[in-house]
C-alpha cells in the first residue's frame, strides 16, 4: 500500500529525513518511535503533503501512485488521513459542516454519492457516541476552544467519518489521561480491518498498549536505526533509546 | 446666487450644487429656508481634503475627477421586472423604491397597509408632518459635514417611516435606492435620504439598499437620521452594491432615548469609492447601541467606515464590530472614536476591527481612537490586519477539501461573525448568495 524508498528530506536547509525506507501494507499497523527531533513528525507532514519541506532525494509510492506528487487534498481524497499532533482551531467554521463538506469532496472522487444533511448528521451523531464525543462538539467551531483531549478526540472521529485506507497518527497520545488514551484507542482499533493500515507515531510506548502494532521501528537522526514487532517497544521502555546508538558503535549519549 | 459663487469659485463643489439644484415643488417655508442655510454651509466648506483629519486617510480626487452633466437623469425604470433582477432588491417585505433620487409609486408597496406606521417621501409629508418638521436635519451633520449639507440642500425626495408608540412593526421595510446609470445619462448626483422616528416602546427593522444599475459613474450621497424614542428597538441595515464606477458617500445620524435599543449594520459590497460615516449619540441613559459591519472591497477601490460614538449619558452600553476583507489592490479605512463624556458613568463599550488581506497590495488603515471624560467606565477596542491561516487552510485540504473550498471556506467563515448577526432571514440568504459568488473570484 505505501511504500517510501530512501526518502531524504530537509527544511530551511537542514536535512531531517537522511534515507528512510519503509513497507506498509493492508491490514499493518506500524508504529514509528524515536526520541525529540528525530524526524517522526516531518516524516508524518511529509506523507501528508505540508508545505515548507524539500524532498531532496527518494519516492513515496501509495496504491501505484508517486504520493510526493498529490497535493493533499488528492492525498487525501485517495485514502490518507492524517491526525494532528496540534489540531489546528478554526472559528466560524462548523465541525459539521466542515466534516460533511470534506467527506462528500471525498465521496465525489470515489464515485460515491453525496450525503445530506439529515444523513450526514445520523452518520455523524454515531460515530460521535462510538467517541464518547459530546454531541455539542458537533456543532461548535472546528476545535475552538476545545479542550486537548477533545481536539484529539476529534482527529479520531473524523477519520473514523473519513474512513482513510492509510491512517496517520502523529503523537495522538500525548497529553492524554489514561482514560481519553482508552477512547482514543477503541476509536482507531474500532477501524483496523484487513484493507486499512495505519502508521502510528508516537513518544511513549504506553499507546501500544491498546494499539498493538504489528511493526515498530525506530527513528533516530532520519533514520530507521532498528526495526522489530511489538518487544522492540517493550525493550525501549525498559532501556530508552542510547543503547541502539551504542549497538551501532557510537559513544555519545542521545538528548 | 448659485451662480454667482460659481463664477467666482469654480471648483467641484460648486459644480455639484449647481447642477444638483433642485426645484421648490412648493416646499413649505421652514424647508426652503434649511435648504437656503445648508446650500451656504457647503459652498463655505466645500469639499474636504486631506488636510481634514477625518479625511486624512481618503482622497476624494475620483469625486473631483466628475465632469457632472445636467440632470438628463433617467427615472423610468422600465417596470417591475427589472426591479426584481437585481440583488437585494425584493426581500419579501413592503417597501419604498426611489429611481435615481426620485420616489417611484409604481414599485413601492401601498403606503397604507401597515398600521400604526407612517409611509412614505419625505418631500410630500414635509409639510403636514410634525416629525419631519422636528427632526430634518436635526440628527445630520450639516453644519460640519460638506456632504450632509449637500444633501438637505438638494435632495429631491427621500423616505419617511414613523412609528407609532408601542408599534412593532413585524415585517422590515425596505427602502431600496436604484441608481440607474445608461452609460450616456451621466455622470449624475443624486442624495437619497432617510428618516426615521420610532416612537416610545416601539420595535421597526428597516433595510436601506443602494443598488446599482446598467454602466456608468454617478455619485450617490446618502443621509440617514434615525431617532430611536424611549425603549424603542430599532434594527436598521444598509446595504449598498453601487456600480463600481460609482462614488458613495454615506451619513447616518442617530440619536437614542432612554433604555432604546439600536443595532445598525453597514454591508458595504459595491462602488469604486466609499465612505461610511456614523455619528451615534445616547441622549438617555440605560441605551444600549450596536454597530456593525461588512466590507467587501477588490480591484483599486476604496472603503472608508468612519464612526462616532458619543456616550453622553451613564448606563449605555455600545458594541462595535467591523469586519473587511480586501483583495487585489483595495483600500480600507477603519476609524472608531469612542466619546465618552463625564457624566456617562458605567459605559460599557467594545470595539473591533479586523480585517482580512487576501492580497499582498492590498492597505488598510484601521485607528480606534477613545476619548473618556469619565471614571467609572469599561471600554475596550482591538483591530488586527491579517492573511489567512495557512494552518488552517492545510488542515481542511488533508480532510479532502480543496485549497480554493478551503480558502472559500475560512473567508466565509470570517465574513459570518458579522453576516450570522443580520437579524433578517431574506437578506441574510442574499448576502450568503452574493459572498458565495464573490468569494471565488478572490482565492
Amino acid at each position: 500500500m505505501l511504500e517510501i524508498r530512501n526518502l531524504h528530506v530537509s527544511a530551511e536547509g537542514k536535512e531531517i529525513l537522511r534515507g528512510i525506507d519503509l513497507k506498509v501494507n493492508p491490514g499493518e499497523v506500524h508504529s514509528i518511535m524515536g526520541p525529540n527531533g528525530s524526524g517522526k513528525s516531518t516524516l508524518a507532514h511529509v506523507l501528508s503533503g505540508r508545505e515548507g519541506y524539500e524532498i531532496t532525494a527518494g519516492e513515496v509510492d501509495f496504491k501505484g501512485q508517486d504520493l510526493l506528487d498529490m497535493k493533499p487534498e488528492e492525498r487525501a481524497r485517495e485514502g490518507v488521513f492524517l491526525a494532528f499532533q496540534y489540531p489546528v482551531e478554526i472559528p466560524g467554521v462548523n465541525n459539521t459542516y466542515f466534516l460533511r463538506a470534506a467527506l462528500n469532496a471525498i465521496r465525489r472522487h470515489r464515485g460515491e454519492e453525496e450525503l445530506d444533511a439529515m444523513e450526514f448528521l445520523r452518520l455523524a451523531r454515531s460515530k460521535a457516541k462510538l467517541l464518547k464525543m459530546d454531541q455539542s462538539l458537533l456543532s461548535r467551531p472546528v476545535n475552538e476552544g476545545f479542550s486537548g483531549g477533545e481536539k484529539k478526540r476529534n482527529e479520531i472521529f473524523q477519520m473514523s467519518i473519513l474512513e482513510p485506507t492509510l491512517g496517520i497518527l502523529d503523537e495522538t497520545d500525548s497529553g492524554l489521561d489514561i482514560d481519553a488514551l482508552k477512547i482514543v484507542s477503541e476509536g482507531v482499533n474500532a477501524l483496523r480491518s484487513p484493507e486499512r493500515a495505519f502508521v502510528i507515531v508516537t513518544h511513549y510506548q504506553r499507546l501500544l498498549e491498546y494499539i498493538v502494532p504489528d511493526f515498530v521501528h525506530v527513528l533516530d537522526r532520519g533514520r530507521i536505526v532498528k526495526s522489530g514487532d511489538k518487544t522492540l517497544a517493550l525493550e525501549l521502555e525498559k532501556r530508552g533509546y542510547s543503547w541502539l546508538r551504542e549497538e551501532a558503535g557510537e559513544a555519545q549519549p542521545v538528548a | 446666487m448659485t451662480e454667482a459663487v460659481l463664477e467666482t469659485k469654480k471648483n467641484a463643489a460648486m459644480k455639484l450644487a449647481g447642477l444638483a439644484r433642485r426645484e421648490a415643488n412648493g416646499e413649505p417655508d421652514w424647508l426652503l429656508d434649511l435648504r437656503g442655510k445648508a446650500l451656504d454651509q457647503f459652498q463655505v466648506k466645500g469639499l474636504p481634503d486631506r488636510k481634514v483629519e477625518a479625511w486624512r486617510d481618503t482622497d476624494l480626487g475620483r469625486l473631483k475627477a466628475m465632469d457632472f452633466q445636467s440632470s438628463t437623469r433617467e427615472s423610468d425604470f422600465g417596470g417591475v421586472e427589472r426591479l426584481e433582477d437585481l440583488r437585494f432588491a425584493s426581500l419579501d417585505c413592503p417597501r419604498l423604491v426611489f429611481v435615481n433620487g426620485r420616489f417611484s409609486t409604481e414599485l413601492s408597496s401601498d403606503a397604507d397597509s401597515l398600521g400604526g406606521v407612517t409611509l412614505g417621501g419625505i418631500a410630500k409629508q414635509a409639510d403636514a408632518n410634525g416629525s419631519v418638521r422636528a427632526h430634518l436635519g436635526e440628527l445630520s451633520k450639516w453644519q460640519d459635514n460638506a456632504f450632509d449639507a449637500l444633501n438637505l440642500a438638494m435632495f429631491e425626495d427621500g423616505a419617511l417611516i414613523e412609528v407609532q408608540g408601542g408599534i412593532e412593526v413585524e415585517k422590515p421595510i425596505h427602502v431600496v435606492f436604484v441608481n440607474l446609470s445608461n452609460g450616456q445619462n451621466g455622470p449624475f448626483v443624486v442624495n437619497p435620504r432617510v428618516l426615521v422616528v420610532a416612537g416610545e416602546s416601539s420595535k421597526v427593522s428597516i433595510i436601506e439598499s443602494h443598488l446599482g444599475s446598467g454602466e456608468g459613474s454617478y455619485f450617490s450621497n446618502a443621509v440617514t437620521e434615525i431617532v430611536t424614542g424611549d425603549n424603542a428597538t430599532v434594527d436598521h441595515y444598509k446595504v449598498q452594491l453601487e456600480l463600481e464606477s460609482a462614488v458613495h458617500i454615506s451619513s447616518l445620524g442617530s440619536v437614542q432615548e432612554r433604555d432604546s435599543n439600536l443595532r445598525t449594520t453597514v454591508i458595504t459590497l459595491g462602488g469604486g469609492l466609499v465612505r461610511n460615516e456614523i455619528n451615534s449619540v445616547f441622549a438617555g441613559e440605560g441605551g444600549w447601541s450596536e454597530l456593525n459591519g461588512l466590507y467587501l472591497v477588490d480591484e483599486d477601490h476604496h472603503v472608508d467606515n468612519f464612526t462616532r460614538i458619543g456616550h453622553e449619558k451613564a448606563h449605555c452600553d455600545s458594541r462595535e464590530m467591523y469586519r473587511g476583507i480586501l483583495a487585489d489592490s483595495a483600500r480600507a479605512v477603519f476609524r472608531g472614536r469612542i466619546v465618552v463624556s463625564e457624566g456617562a458613568q458605567q459605559t460599557d463599550s467594545k470595539q473591533t476591527n479586523n480585517n482580512l488581506l487576501l492580497s499582498d497590495r492590498a492597505l488598510v488603515n484601521t485607528k480606534p481612537q477613545l476619548e473618556i471624560y469619565a471614571d467609572d467606565v469599561k471600554c475596550t477596542h482591538g483591530a488586527t490586519v491579517g492573511q489567512l491561516d495557512d494552518d488552517a487552510v492545510f488542515y481542511l485540504q488533508t480532510r479532502g477539501i480543496s485549497k480554493e473550498d478551503a480558502r472559500v471556506m475560512l473567508i466565509y467563515a470570517f465574513a459570518g461573525e458579522v453576516v450570522n448577526r443580520v437579524g433578517v432571514e431574506r437578506l441574510r440568504e442574499e448576502l450568503d448568495s452574493h459572498l458565495l459568488k464573490w468569494l471565488p473570484r478572490c482565492v
